[in-house]
This record gives structure tokens, C-alpha cells and sequence, in this order.
């Protein structure tokens, strides 16, 4: 649905506005959640394009669930860039020669411009004590997770548990996937969607945590009230990435690899990191890092290639059927 | 010696050609498309995808909670649409209207909203929760859900069909004899039923193949609150699209199997009542009377 209405939204805003006045055209195909991110970052790239080249340039934006907005672009959405949530959702464009196999070199810290952290949100004065991962494989504690296989915010938090338990002493798989049976089992329900399971905890009062993405707290603080909970982080936590790749065809056929590509080396630049920031997502450069520190406290956190050697082993070792979290739910 | 019969109105050959052209595209493409996808994996390959336990649970969840909640619109859905019918009141016209609503709500704002309503700090869930009644996030949620979506189903197929039944035939029932409960079972109900069918099959069909509002209800746990339709989105996050088709075929298959088995009882209830006496001559028979 909203897929949907991100088209037709595309398509009024191509049809009414921009492309009399502009002399280059874009289309970012982007996750759901990015879209104050891309609304704030597009006006700056704008202004920075017309300043270097002279050129109007139009950017189009079309927002959705991030596996659906791959599946539209291998079915002939012509993206010129994909900024996405999940790596191997570009390398499903990559299998399909839509994107270059070695698209995480060609931009700096693995073609993702910011970065977050799987975090906790607990009930104001965190009244279970909640710490860490162990805290929520505890008997009686309510977890509220969106569903683990079938989105990306799920499957960060499955495999950041995941983690935590093979880095226990005399940790290992075995001991991780009964410490996953052990959590999900306090999960009394697994939500649709991200938004849904910020829902589900603020507004219908269920569970004891949510876990999602450090940035989405912020995002809870203005809609619910900073009083209302607190953010816990984990001794150890995924660092999400989101990555962003240029579609090759489309550029080419387009001739646009020039503007493209530039629109996406300027989420690099000290703009754009303060772009990221202020969404509250990580930046790459230090220095803006510092500057927002009291937004980001340090955390100790792995990459998926760190510990799961890279998003598509990661998930079809896990979330393929028959994964490991399939295997949580067969009957013993 | 040409038998062909005379029609007032012309234009039979291009409106069928329409009528085949339009289903076709319409219906038969995307199925064949469907089926023609499916029919990469060898038959062995779907039964297995679909007997596994995950799925099995899920068609038991579906396709229940799509019978009860066609059920529970049958038997209230009637009596909704008896009592729009047959009784005049103040505001009728604005109820009449609100039949229609789940018709035009997104589906997926229906779920939040009932969610919502049901979670346990929800106007309705905070008093029924109490009472060891849980239904957001169970099996119960998502038959609530899917009575909400199929509601108009069975109302609006009923309506005109009870509008057609004169009071005089009911009156004539009971001026011979017949009890209340007689001209209802012996009358009336036998002269609605296979609309009723219709509203059900059509309230079942619906049912099985929603998504939008269940998700936000059902609480989406394997083997006790998947639906079907949730493995089919579970398949295409994975980019397994012949897994996807292969349970949509299976569903398919089930629901035809089903929807067939319900009008071919509709068929023999409309035929029985064919054959049988005209609906005044019923009225007297079920008073016991010698006509």
C-alpha cells in the first residue's frame, strides 16, 4: 500500500512539478523509515550541485519496504540510485547485473554513509532492571520485537542476540540458537513492522522492552514524550549499516552516472554526516561524530561481516527456510 | 431450419466476446501465470512445501478462522439484514450505510484500529481481558478481524433476496396454522438459504486470502498465529517466488475445492426448492393443512 502511493506520489510529483524546470532527473529508491532523512538531504544536494555545475537537478524520492523497493527496481523501477536498509538487498540486485558485484568498494566504509545501533526501550525507571541480552531470555519479562524473519529491524535483533551469546565464555552456536528459543519465547507476539512494534509497546502498554533502532528512540521522544521510557544499550549490539549503491543500467541508459553518483559521494561530506546526525543516525566522520556525541554514547557493537561473514551467508544460514529460526520452532 | 431463439435485446456475440476477453484478463491470466509458475516445481515439490509442519499449522489457522468467521456473518449477518429489511426505525438509512464500511477501509487500518481496541489496555479489551478472554494478538483476533472484513458479504447478498419474500406469505403461513417456528424453518428459511450460501462462500473466499488486517492482530506466531498469506510474504522476503507460488497454488486449490463443494449445496437447495411447491402452497403444508 504505501509502495503504492510512493509510486503514485512519484508519478503526480513528475507530472506537475520538477521536470519543466529541472535539467536532471533522479530517482532514490529508499527503505520506509528514510524518508525524513532523503527529504532533508535532497534540498542540500540541490543547492550544492547548482553551485559547482550550474545544473538544476530534481530528485525524486520513492519509499517502502526495503525488499519490496529491490523487487520493483529488478522489475524495472528505474531507480537511479537504491539507498537501502539491508545489504543483501543490493546484492540481490547485484545476482541480477543491476548493480556491480563489488558495490561495497565503491564507496568509502562499505557503501553505507551512517550507521545505528540495535538498542532497548524500557518502560520509564526500567522497573525489571533490564541490562542486557540475558535480561530478556528471563523468566516473566515481555519482549516486543517486529517479526525476526520476516523484516529487517526483526532480523537485527535476532542476530544481535545471536551475537551476545556466541561472545559468552564457552559460547557457540549450539548454546546461541537454545538462547534464542529461550528469548523468543518471551515474545508474546511478533509485530508486523517496526512502527508496529513501537505501537504495540508505547501505545498499547504491552511488554517490559522493544528493541529497535537507536534511531527510532528519537523518533519514539516525539511522539510519546521523553519521560516515557528509557534507552538501554547492551554490552553488545549490532552496527546496522545502510548501505546505498548505484544501479548501473539505469544510469547508463539514463546518462545520469555523473549526477548519480555525485548524489551519493555527498552523504559523505560534512553536510551530509550532519544531515545523518540530526536524524539521528551514527556518522562516519569523527569529527561530526564528537560534535552530536550527546545524542550517540559509545557502545560496543560488531558488523554482520564481522561475525556472520557478511548479510547473505548471515541470512541464509538463519532466515532461509528451514534457518535457524525455523529450527527454534520445530517441535521437539 | 435454424434453432436460433429470438432475443429483444441484440448484441449476444459481442457482449459474450467481451465477457470471455474481460475474464480473461482479468482472471485467468494472472492464474495461469500463477499456475504456470508453479508448475516449475514438480507436484512432489509443492505437496512437500505445503505438508510441512509450519504450513500445515497455517492452513489450519486460515482457512479456521475464515469458516468461523463466514459462520458467525452467516447467523448475524442475517439477522442484520432481517431486521434492515422488514423493520422501519430511526437512522436506518445511516446503519444501512455503515454495512458497507469494511468494504471501503483499508484493510490495514481495519487491523491497527482493532488491535488497538482489543489490546489489553483497549476500550474493549481493558473489561474482557479480566475475564481470561485474550484477542488481540491470538487466533480469536484474527477471526474477529476477518468477521469485521466479511461482514457486508453475507448482509448485502441476503437483503435483496428477503426484500423479494412478501409478508403476505408469512401471513398466509400463519393464518393456516403454521407456528412462528414453522413459517421461519418451513417458509422462510428455505426460500433464503441459498443466498445465504452465496454470502457465505463469498464471506469464506474473502476471508482466506487476507492480509492487510490480520497481521496487525493476529500476533504472527509460528505454528499458532501464522496465516497462510504471511508465508507467502515469508517466501518472497527470502526472493523464493516458486515457493510463494507453490503455496498459492495449494490454497487455491482448496479454496475451488471448497467453493465448489458450497454451490453445488447451493445448487441442489435452489433446485430442491424448485421443484418443490410455490411458497404459498409451503405456507399451507406447513401448517399441516390439506390444500
Amino acid at each position: 500500500m504505501k509502495n503504492f502511493s510512493a509510486y503514485v506520489s512519484v508519478l503526480l510529483l513528475g507530472m506537475f512539478a520538477g521536470s519543466a524546470l529541472a535539467d536532471v532527473t533522479l530517482l532514490n529508491a529508499s527503505y520506509d523509515v528514510a524518508r525524513d532523512v532523503y527529504k532533508d538531504f535532497n534540498p542540500l544536494f540541490q543547492k550544492h550541485w547548482k553551485a559547482k555545475t550550474g545544473e538544476n537537478i530534481e530528485i525524486k524520492q520513492s519509499h517502502g519496504g526495503s525488499t519490496k523497493q529491490v523487487r520493483a527496481v529488478a522489475d524495472g523501477l528505474e531507480a537511479d540510485v537504491v539507498t537501502m536498509n539491508q545489504a543483501n538487498d543490493i546484492e540481490f540486485l547485484a545476482d541480477k547485473g543491476l548493480v556491480t558485484k563489488d558495490w561495497t568498494k565503491k564507496f568509502p566504509n562499505n557503501a553505507s554513509p551512517y550507521t545505528s545501533a540495535m538498542v532497548f526501550i524500557v518502560r520509564k525507571g526500567n522497573p525489571k532492571g533490564i541490562k542486557d541480552w540475558n535480561d530478556l531470555a528471563a523468566p516473566g519479562t515481555q519482549i516486543i520485537i517486529p517479526h525476526p524473519k520476516n523484516t529487517g529491524n526483526g532480523r537485527n535483533t535476532y542476530l544481535s542476540a545471536w551475537a551476545w551469546a556466541l561472545r559468552q565464555p564457552g559460547g557457540n552456536d549450539a548454546k546461541a540458537q537454545e538462547f534464542l528459543g529461550k528469548l523468543l519465547k518471551n515474545a508474546p507476539l511478533f509485530a508486523a513492522g517496526g512502527r508496529d512494534a513501537t505501537t504495540t509497546f508505547m501505545q498499547r502498554r504491552m511488554g517490559d522492552v522493544l528493541i529497535t533502532f537507536e534511531s527510532e528512540a528519537e523518533m519514539i521522544a516525539k511522539e510519546f514524550g521523553k519521560g516515557e521510557f528509557e534507552v538501554v544499550y547492551p554490552s553488545l549490539t549490532m552496527q546496522t549499516e545502510f548501505p546505498v549503491a548505484l544501479v548501473e543500467k539505469v544510469v547508463d541508459k539514463k546518462g545520469t552516472r555523473t549526477q548519480a553518483t555525485a548524489y551519493l559521494e555527498y552523504l559523505w561530506s560534512k553536510e551530509g554526516q550532519e544531515n545523518a546526525a540530526q536524524n539521528y543516525l551514527r556518522p562516519r566522520d569523527a569529527e561530526i561524530l564528537k560534535k552530536y556525541s550527546s545524542f550517540f554514547p559509545p557502545v560496543k557493537t560488531f558488523t554482520v561481516d564481522d561475525v556472520f561473514g557478511g548479510a547473505n551467508k548471515a541470512f541464509a544460514t538463519h532466515f532461509k527456510d528451514g534457518g535457524s529460526f525455523d529450527q527454534i520452532y520445530q517441535s521437539k | 431450419m435454424s434453432r436460433k431463439t429470438h432475443r429483444v435485446l441484440p448484441g449476444f456475440g459481442l457482449a459474450l466476446g467481451y465477457t470471455l476477453v474481460y475474464l480473461s484478463l482479468l482472471i485467468l491470466l494472472p492464474l495461469g501465470g500463477l499456475i504456470l509458475k508453479a508448475s516449475e516445481l514438480g507436484f512432489a515439490q509443492i505437496i512437500d512445501i505445503a505438508l510441512g509442519e509450519r504450513s500445515l499449522a497455517a492452513f489450519r489457522v486460515t482457512f479456521g478462522a475464515s469458516f468461523l468467521a463466514a459462520t458467525v456473518n452467516a447467523f448475524f449477518g442475517l439477522i442484520v439484514a432481517w431486521i434492515l429489511v422488514r423493520y422501519p426505525f430511526p437512522g436506518k438509512r445511516f446503519v444501512d450505510a455503515l454495512v458497507d464500511l469494511p468494504f471501503a477501509l483499508p484493510t490495514a487500518v481495519a487491523g491497527i484500529t482493532l488491535a488497538t481496541l482489543y489490546a489489553g489496555n483497549g476500550w474493549l479489551g481493558r473489561f474482557i481481558e479480566p475475564l481470561g478472554i485474550k484477542v488481540a494478538y491470538t487466533p480469536l483476533g484474527i477471526v474477529v478481524a476477518l468477521t469485521f472484513i466479511t461482514l457486508p458479504f453475507v448482509v448485502r447478498t441476503l437483503q435483496p433476496v428477503i426484500e423479494d419474500i412478501e409478508t403476505e406469505v408469512e401471513e398466509a403461513a400463519a393464518s393456516l396454522g403454521a407456528s412462528r417456528w414453522q413459517t421461519f424453518a418451513r417458509v422462510i428459511f428455505p426460500a433464503i438459504f441459498p443466498a445465504l450460501l452465496t454470502g457465505f462462500a463469498l464471506a469464506f473466499a474473502r476471508a482466506i486470502g487476507e492480509y492487510g488486517s490480520v497481521i496487525f492482530i493476529a500476533g504472527n506466531l509460528p505454528l499458532i498465529s501464522e496465516i497462510v498469506p504471511l508465508l507467502i510474504i515469508s517466501k518472497l522476503e527470502q526472493y523464493d517466488v516458486l515457493g510463494a507460488t507453490a503455496l498459492a497454488v495449494v490454497m487455491l486449490a482448496l479454496s475451488f475445492i471448497l467453493l465448489l463443494a458450497v454451490n453445488l449445496l447451493q445448487w441442489w437447495a435452489a433446485n430442491r426448492h424448485k421443484n418443490d411447491e410455490p411458497l404459498e402452497v409451503a405456507a399451507g403444508k406447513a401448517s399441516g393443512a390439506t390444500v
